[in-house]
């Protein structure tokens, strides 16, 4: 509990005096103890620069610390504050409230992902499909002793798969996607767009592999290109342009 | 599917209001398959009826010839049209056809696999099958 207080505290964000407010409506669940879920409700003051993850945390330090929420770098780069804001998956810290034009702020755990305790999710599936793609370089001489050069790379190779880099398994995409709604085997859009990062990378040999990794029932034939992957995207990866350039590869639009 | 997995269902995945008209088309597409399946399933059986001499043949063909036949024609002709349309646009998305090149992404972060391109594809589609089946109406209602 103490713990939670340190945290709580160490949250200097919205001054109460703020003239404007909304109505933040959190969902409380907990598996272990809850049939369903329920919203909690509470009036918070913004300012302009205020984000949602600063309102939730506010609703931590005044009114109800027991709110379980998970975030670190507030700054759109560990990937952990993904959730339901207003019906669509966003990162909290990355979302402000005045851009969200409603007086009514509902935040949810993220869809798609089993619920932990009430903002928050596990990852584990997410990150067995990641791994299940080998999201590392595939080659025979990929262990290098010191005396040796690093693999080169032009700047049009890097441009290659540099976007999809910046994946921060946020888990935002799968969240959003259409297919992950209905089938819980589904790859995914996170792992399916990691794979052509590394397939895309002209130091790697392992593009065999991989697409015999994903060419099979609950794989990529299961994407329908809706496209709604890359609409949530917080870092611009696109992974539906991804998935496309990886179908071209088993179709053989690409070699 | 258990509990615990938090999946939006069916609900989620029909829901086209949160992404835009990517995700309608998607939803179209999804929709006019079903509903040809559906077509060419009752299609079969429809055809079947010759079994049943001429007489059989046209009062099941008879069928066709009311208002509501005439409504139901329309709706396999917009159908059809748009899903034609939105097809070829999807299958060369598939290929990596018109879905942008990769680069490095700049805020706003406007994702390069939903252009221009793939917008005009999916409302030409609709635009399309309206015609055709405004096109259908006229020569059906006409008569």
């Amino acid at each position: 509990m103490a713990q939670v207080s340190s945290i709580a505290d160490e949250q200097v964000s919205t001054p109460l005096s703020s003239s404007k407010s909304i109505l933040l409506r959190i969902s409380k669940f907990n598996p272990q103890l809850d049939e369903s879920s329920k919203f909690l409700e509470f009036t918070v003051p913004y300012e302009k620069w205020t984000t949602v993850l600063e309102a939730i945390l506010d609703v931590k330090k005044h009114f109800d610390h027991s709110v379980a929420v998970r975030y670190s770098c507030r700054q759109a780069t560990c990937g952990s504050c993904g959730m339901m804001i207003n019906g669509k998956p966003k990162l909290a810290c990355f979302t402000k409230i005045s851009e969200l034009d409603s007086d009514v702020v509902t935040v949810e755990p993220m869809n798609n992902f089993p619920v932990i305790r009430d903002l928050t999710v596990g990852f584990e599936k997410l990150f067995e499909k990641h791994q299940k793609i080998k999201p590392y370089l595939i080659r025979d001489d990929a262990d290098m002793k010191s005396d040796e050069r690093e693999f080169l790379q032009s700047p049009q190779e890097v441009e290659q798969y540099i976007q999809f880099a910046n994946c921060i398994k946020c888990g935002l995409c799968n969240s959003a996607c259409p297919t992950m709604a209905t089938d819980s085997s589904f790859v995914g859009p996170q792992a399916l767009a990691q794979a052509y990062r590394y397939v895309a990378d002209s130091r790697d040999k392992g593009k065999d592999t991989r697409l015999n990794i994903i060419d099979e029932s609950h794989g990529i034939w299961r994407c329908h290109f809706a496209g709604s992957c890359s609409q949530v995207c917080p870092k611009g990866v696109d992974p539906a342009m991804g998935i496309q350039f990886l179908r071209g590869y088993l179709l053989g639009f690409r070699s | 599917m258990t509990k615990d997995e938090h999946r939006e269902g069916i609900k989620g995945m029909a829901n086209p209001g949160r992404y835009g008209i990517e995700r309608i088309a998607y939803l179209l597409m999804r929709l006019t398959g079903l509903g040809l399946l559906g077509y060419f399933i009752a299609h079969i059986y429809e055809t079947s009826n010759i079994l049943r001499g001429r007489m059989g043949w046209d009062d099941f063909l008879a069928m066709t010839q009311t208002t509501e036949g005439h409504i139901f024609l329309a709706l396999v002709i917009g159908m059809c049209v748009f899903h034609t349309g939105n097809g070829i646009r999807i299958m060369l998305g598939h290929g990596g056809v018109g879905v942008g090149k990769p680069a490095r992404p700049d805020y706003p972060y406007q994702p390069a696999s939903q252009n221009y391109r793939q917008k005009i594809g999916i409302y030409s589609s609709i635009v399309l099958a309206a015609v055709a089946m405004m096109y259908g109406m006229a020569v059906m209602f006409g008569e």
